[in-house]
């Protein structure tokens, strides 16, 4: 398989932005994405354009149209949590097949607070309370739970996790919220879903990132390789049948069979890495996947948080950005963002979260919901 | 008023009401695979058979696989309540609320024996007709 690389990449700030529109606070990030790569919209041969929320209003013409309409292939795509991942590796996948060599992936997502989901069937009907619960911060509790059942998991080991990305995101200035939460404020946080107490959640925000990919002759040719990212693995997979199906979306089983793709593909395990960005959209889904990303072994998760093994100066750092928890998880973003946050580390420019020798890192993303299904996708880079 | 507009409607699609009106929940058994589903399916999504595909009474039996106890949900639903995954005896898995146990974490046993209720969920459709749908109970030993 030919060599793809990201040339450029960056991210807006997450936070609030009603007053901006969609298209704007993408053309803001492919616009940074262009000046990290020192490109031109002129140069970009074609547009993947990730959001969820208006996936079918046009969202990557709309932001050419803040850019410059150069005419070039627009693809607008959607895919629940991994709709920024996505897209970026739909760009990739044309640069392997030939199509292209420099294309631009950007992700956006402009959220309102509370919630996601909700309201009345078409025959007005609310399911919520009678047939257990939808929305998202109970599904990823009953999954922290079930990791309980098998393993004795405590909701202290979950509440750490929130405390680790906090601190994390504290050195991080396009975090959303940047403050630390000490153990005890975490636990006695509001109880959204038990055990996720609502800083165990993360955050509704607005947000845009966007990444140059190129081909390794393009990127030679540009003189780009200097701070280009090889894209070692790109692996897209969606949920598997379980018995569960219809009850549940399997988030274990959709991320092992990513990662073990990942792992395949990029000839490298995960004790080759030197850090990963997981999907921590609660604080239950980080411990879990450490399990399913192969960080530690079944039933050792609570065990790895416990060890500080997973914090910025441990032995295989995990959201050292402050993950989606601090953060935000603006949906179609997110999937570029954590690729952001390892490019970044891997170029050694991370300043105070800085990974120190960064190497290779992970990004994974995963999404999905109850009686619709689930998506996951893993990227390993590593630095040219 | 016409009688027929105060007869339940169920809450979902494979809840079934019986010659006599009593519910039960429609599914569906892969003779292929075993896979069971719940309602009426064509194809079998475990393991893509496309014929032999049974119909079946799901089992009113079952255990609690996992949970959370909700206390933050959409605006206008009443919390705490308590939203368990169930494993059915002979096959198939639903979501639901537990019912008759106290919204704690220390009250609710992973592996506890639930059997299926059928209760007036208190909505309406907008001709007044009442909405049932399946909830789960605590049952004791058999």
């Amino acid at each position: 398989m030919a060599n793809v690389y990201i040339v450029g990449i960056d991210m807006i700030a997450f936070g609030r932005y009603p007053e901006r529109s969609l298209a704007s606070l993408g053309a803001e990030a492919a616009l940074l994405a262009l000046d990290d790569a020192g490109l031109s919209i002129r140069d970009v041969q074609a547009l993947y354009c990730g959001n969820l929320m208006e996936a079918h209003l046009m969202v990557g013409q709309r932001i050419l149209r803040e850019i410059g309409q150069t005419g070039i292939a627009v693809v607008n795509t959607a895919n629940a949590c991994a709709t920024g991942a996505t897209t970026f590796r739909e760009g990739l996948i044309a640069i392997q097949a030939g199509l292209y060599d420099l294309v631009l992936a950007v992700g956006v997502e402009q959220m309102g607070k509370g919630l996601l989901g909700g309201g009345k069937r078409p025959d007005g009907f609310v399911e919520e309370g009678v047939l257990g619960s939808g929305t998202m911060p109970a599904m990823f509790s009953q999954i922290g739970l079930e990791h309980s059942r098998m393993y004795g998991t405590t909701f202290t080991q979950f509440a750490k996790v929130a405390v680790k990305n906090h601190h994390h995101s504290t050195m991080n200035p396009k975090a959303m919220s940047r403050r630390e939460t000490p153990l005890e404020e975490v636990m006695a946080a509001e109880m959204i879903a038990y055990p996720n107490t609502k800083l165990m959640c993360s955050i509704n925000v607005d947000g845009a990132a966007a990444a140059v990919i190129a081909s390794e002759s393009s990127a030679r040719r540009l003189g780009l390789m200097d701070r280009a990212l090889r894209v070692r693995a790109s692996e897209l997979t969606s949920g598997p049948y379980t018995p569960h199906e219809f009850a549940i979306p399997d988030f274990n089983l959709v991320t092992r069979n990513c990662a073990h793709a990942a792992y395949e593909r990029a000839g490298v395990g995960a004790s080759d890495l030197d850090l990963v960005e997981l999907h921590d959209c609660f604080a239950t889904a980080e411990l879990v996947h450490y399990e399913n990303l192969g960080l530690c072994s079944p039933g050792e998760a609570g065990n790895l948080i416990d060890s500080g093994s997973t914090a910025l100066g441990g032995r295989i750092p995990v959201n050292v950005s402050g993950g989606l928890l601090s953060k935000g998880h603006p949906l179609g973003a997110t999937g570029i963002a954590n690729l952001y946050e390892v490019a970044t580390q891997l170029r050694g420019a991370a300043g105070a979260r800085q990974v120190p020798g960064a190497k290779i890192g992970l990004t994974h993303v995963c999404g999905g919901t109850p009686d619709r299904g689930s998506a996951c996708v893993v990227h390993i880079l590593e630095k040219a | 008023m016409p009688e027929s507009t105060r007869l339940p409607l169920p809450a979902v699609n494979f809840l079934r009401f019986d010659d006599e009106g009593a519910a039960y929940l429609q599914g569906t058994r892969c003779t292929d695979c075993g896979a069971v589903a719940p309602g009426v399916r064509a194809v079998c999504n475990a393991c893509g058979a496309r014929s032999g595909m049974e119909s079946i009474r799901l089992s009113e039996r079952g255990t609690i696989s996992t949970y959370t106890v909700v206390h933050r949900s959409f605006p206008g639903v009443k919390t705490p309540f308590i939203a368990v995954i169930v494993d059915l005896e002979g096959g198939g898995a639903l979501k639901g609320s537990l019912l008759g146990v106290k919204e704690d974490p220390q009250e609710i046993r992973y592996g506890m024996r639930v059997k299926v209720v059928y209760r007036d969920t208190g909505q309406t459709s907008s001709d007044g007709r009442p909405f049932y749908s399946y909830y789960f109970e605590p049952r004791g030993v058999p």
